[in-house]
């Protein structure tokens, strides 16, 4: 069920009114049939397997939990009884245990993901190795199920049993409340990743109709669909038309497809965001940012600070650190010192686990070798700034631009080229033509062909660029205004007509400018793929 | 009152307004983006013509471009006294004439209904365009809601039905004077739901028909006759299944037999006309405007005649010329029927 499709319009107009007609206490239980109706619609075979994640996660989570219970109860029933050592053997064997069961439980599932979203990559590694033995024996490709958002929940509950290994908080006792923490439908297909302590009060609690809440929930959903519709959809067919044909569009064709899909890209996975977060803020549960104006970066660690916030949080908590501080790594971190210098030596921990933190990420979006350069990619670019830094320091105690409103314009502009330059490889997914078109922006001028002719040959009219550039124009105000706070919360303050006015325009804007409909093919936002 | 429950009062009423208004802009966004088939194809305009006529027919004419393009009520009017109205649209599907059959019947029983079984041919929805030339002129009405069922495509949603905005949102970039002009309400195509023609395309070739596979009707095709034929037992009403005199899309032999057993076993009248042409006097030559397809006028007109003279001996229907009112109102129809045949044949004259 697309979020822009009617059936699902249809859909959350029903939940909206009968979360707020059924008793409080129902609420939550109501959540959870509706997010498995609307995760059924993705086919029923997609069911067993985030059943059998849910099921997993709760149970090893559960065991975990009491063992953290039953050590702290023996160990005050022992308190005078056990020695020093004696307790420590006890508390080893103890996190030995709980360490087991979260490992079991984490291979099983990060094991389904690997399987369906990855076993077609190895096969065709495998056959390329083969290929190049002159071996003419191929491993057929698998028709796997890749279940809607697997990525997305399969994160989000090992999320949460690390932090139940880690004692962060207590486990869900609840099969049910936790199956609606791993299912909760809007944030189910995109995200945000959430964490269940952020979540668990939101979700599980009871709400009254608050007409506030709900009108800011309904127009942030609205928000998300004027970016969706109106500008991601609209932009698309340009983005097909110039990556379709790479005979064609070079050059200066290369670096408008790389603005186009940035624009693209932005408006249709923060537009989902807005949806997700606008249908739980209605529900009256609060949902963490997953953006905040990334496009506004000065730096590429900023900019990743700012994009997809909770996938980054998720990398940096569960894995950077994780590996960073794991003893094969302070071994490295201590031979590294010695054989490297303090200087060099320290450096090293780090960047390993930012290669391989990157490498994931990368692999996270897509199961080819286009995304594995493009998250490597980031990561060199991340080490060579942070090695400039000195350069940058030298630079700025010798010219005093730091602050000059245009020196920032350059530090945005650059960052954002340089995202844009790196996202060719989510473009082409292929990543020597990658390079090609690349190269190609330097060599083929073809600029003039291409303003004059090219651009108005790509399946977008004239109308279609005011469109796109008169929404493009909205969406920089909003961004820019919304520095200041809360854009509705502004609104709000103003008389009511205002706002009336502003989201009624916003409305009849998306209905009427919206690419959607017949002669439109349904676009999926761009997130569910993950 | 306390400064607070005013300020929410404010709110409120400014909320409503706010609401009012922006329906209306929608109401009337809509309007401005809906096809007003006023231009070349102004076929999609008849439908919707019927829920201004006096309902009062004799004769009820259901189906295709075959009725609405070779049948002239003001031909039966003037030479019989035969008050009928042909409900068709292009490519005009079964259950869509079903339901127009059903929702006319809610208005008035006619002594006849004709039916032109071309559409037999088809047993599943075809084209949305098509689709929505029948069912956006509809009113309202649970006929109009199984029409909707009955023929929508995979592709197609119903609520694009009920709100056609949603459908015809992108129109906004290709709006041309007629859509303004139009806005809220177009002019008059139809007489009495013919759309007239006089110009001439001689019939030089007929394309031979394809070889089909089976010739069979589907029984989604079929279940729809059967329910015409009972609702017109139900309703008291005679229908008469006939074929249009059109040379082509090939109209199969193995086609009319199944028509006429059917039509044998319902106890139903049928006519095909293809084999009556020279009885009703059409030259091929002169009495089609598009080589075959359909009849000009001139040919309408003697297809009309025929038929006329058929209604009155085999349904034996009276002459109606004598009732004042009607009368009064067929003047001014006819007045208008002759306006526009010398306006066209002027323009055909100067194009000539």
């Amino acid at each position: 069920m697309l979020f822009t499709s009617y059936r699902f319009l249809a859909f959350i107009l029903g939940l909206f009114l009968l979360y707020y007609v059924v008793p409080k206490k129902c609420q939550w239980p109501l959540l959870l049939v509706a997010s498995y109706i609307f995760y059924a619609f993705a086919g029923w075979e997609c069911l067993v397997f985030i059943g059998a994640t849910t099921l997993t996660t709760y149970g090893a989570g559960l065991l975990i939990d009491q063992n953290h219970a039953r050590q702290k109860n023996y160990l005050a029933e022992h308190k005078a009884d056990l020695s020093k050592e004696e307790k420590k053997a006890y508390k080893e064997k103890q996190k030995n245990k709980r360490f087991a069961l979260m490992v079991v439980c984490l291979v099983f599932n990060f094991g389904i993901l690997a399987v369906l979203k990855y076993t077609n990559f190895v096969i065709a590694n495998i056959n390329g190795v083969l290929q190049m033995t002159g071996s003419e024996n191929m491993l057929s490709f698998r028709n796997l199920l890749l279940p809607l958002g697997i990525s997305f929940y399969t994160f989000q509950s090992m999320g949460y049993l690390i932090d139940i290994h880690r004692g962060k908080y207590s486990a869900q006792k609840n099969v049910f409340k936790f199956a609606l923490f791993v299912s909760f439908f809007p944030q189910l297909i995109q995200g945000p990743i959430s964490r269940y302590d952020d979540l668990e009060k939101g979700l599980f609690g009871q709400h009254a109709f608050d007409w506030q809440t709900v009108s800011f929930g309904l127009q942030r959903i609205l928000w998300g669909f004027f970016k969706k519709l109106v500008i991601a959809d609209r932009m698309l067919i340009g983005v097909n038309a110039l990556i379709g044909d790479t005979d064609t569009y070079t050059g200066f064709y290369v670096f408008l497809g790389m603005l186009f899909y940035a624009l693209q890209l932005y408006a249709d996975f923060t537009g989902g965001i807005d949806i997700t977060i606008g249908i739980a803020q209605v529900l009256g549960i609060p949902m963490q940012e997953n953006f905040n104006r990334p496009y506004f970066s000065k730096g590429i660690k900023e900019y990743w600070r700012r994009w997809h916030i909770s996938l980054g949080s998720w990398f940096t908590d569960y894995l950077f650190y994780p590996i960073s501080v794991c003893k094969p790594m302070l071994k490295v971190s201590k031979f590294s010192r010695k054989v490297l210098g303090e200087k060099i030596g320290k450096r090293v921990p780090v960047y390993a686990a930012s290669i391989a933190v990157w490498f994931v990420t990368g692999i996270w979006h897509g199961a080819a070798w286009n995304f594995v350069v493009w998250g490597l990619g980031n990561c060199f670019f991340i080490m060579l700034s942070q090695e400039c830094e000195p350069l940058y320091e030298k630079f700025h105690a010798r010219f005093a631009v730091k602050d000059k409103m245009w020196f920032k314009a350059f530090q945005i502009g650059r960052t954002f080229l340089l995202m844009c330059s790196l996202r060719m490889l989510d473009c082409y997914r292929d990543v020597p033509m990658t390079f090609r078109m690349f190269s190609s922006m330097f060599t083929d001028w073809n600029i003039g062909e291409a303003v004059t002719v090219g651009m108005w040959n790509l399946g977008l009219g004239v109308h279609d660029y005011v469109v796109l550039a008169a929404g493009t124009v909205i969406l920089f105000t909003v961004s820019m205004v919304g520095r200041r706070g809360s854009v509705r919360e502004m609104l709000a303050k103003k008389p009511a007509f205002v706002s009336i006015a502003v989201f009624g325009a916003l409305f009849i804007a998306t209905v009427l400018f919206g690419a959607y409909g017949m002669g439109y093919d349904a676009s999926q936002f761009i997130y569910n793929q993950f | 009152m306390t400064e607070k429950k005013k300020g929410r009062g404010k709110r409120i009423v400014s909320v409503v307004i706010g609401l009012v208004v922006i329906v209306a802009v929608l109401a009337l966004l809509q309007r401005l983006v809906m096809p007003k088939y006023m231009g070349d194809v102004k076929e999609g305009a008849l439908i919707g013509e019927y829920y201004d006529e006096e309902k009062d027919f004799d004769v009820v004419f259901i189906g295709d471009c075959e009725v609405y393009e070779n049948f002239v009520p003001a031909t039966l009017w003037e030479n019989y006294g035969i008050n009928s109205y042909i409900r068709g649209s292009a490519q005009q599907l079964i259950w869509q004439s079903y339901y127009l059959m059903e929702e006319t019947l809610q208005y008035e029983k006619p002594d006849v209904i004709v039916f032109n079984v071309l559409s037999l041919q088809y047993n599943e929805p075809q084209k949305e365009a098509y689709n929505r030339m029948t069912i956006d002129g509809m009113r309202w009405s649970t006929s109009k809601v199984g029409c909707i069922q009955a023929s929508m495509l995979e592709s197609e949603s119903f609520i694009e039905y009920v709100f056609p905005l949603l459908r015809y949102h992108d129109r906004w970039s290709e709006l041309e004077p007629e859509d303004f002009k139009y806005i809220l309400g177009a002019e008059k195509v139809g007489h009495n739901g013919y759309y007239m023609q006089v110009g001439v395309v001689p019939v030089e070739y007929i394309p031979e028909g394809k070889i089909l596979g089976d010739y069979s009707f589907g029984d989604n095709a079929w279940s729809y006759l059967d329910k015409m034929v009972a609702l017109c037992e139900e309703n008291d009403v005679e229908l008469v299944l006939i074929k249009a005199p059109s040379l082509y899309p090939e109209w199969y032999e193995e086609w009319d037999v199944q028509v006429e057993e059917y039509a044998e076993a319902h106890n139903l009248k049928y006519i095909n006309f293809l084999e009556h042409t020279e009885e009703i006097g059409l030259d091929f030559s002169t009495d089609t405007y598009d080589a075959g397809l359909h009849l000009n006028l001139y040919g309408a007109v003697k297809l009309t005649d025929y038929f006329g003279a058929w209604l009155v001996e085999e349904c034996g229907l009276e002459d109606r010329r004598g009732e004042e009112e009607l009368s009064n109102a067929w003047e001014v129809k006819l007045e208008c029927f002759y306006n526009q045949k010398e306006e066209l044949e002027a323009l055909k004259e100067e194009e000539f």
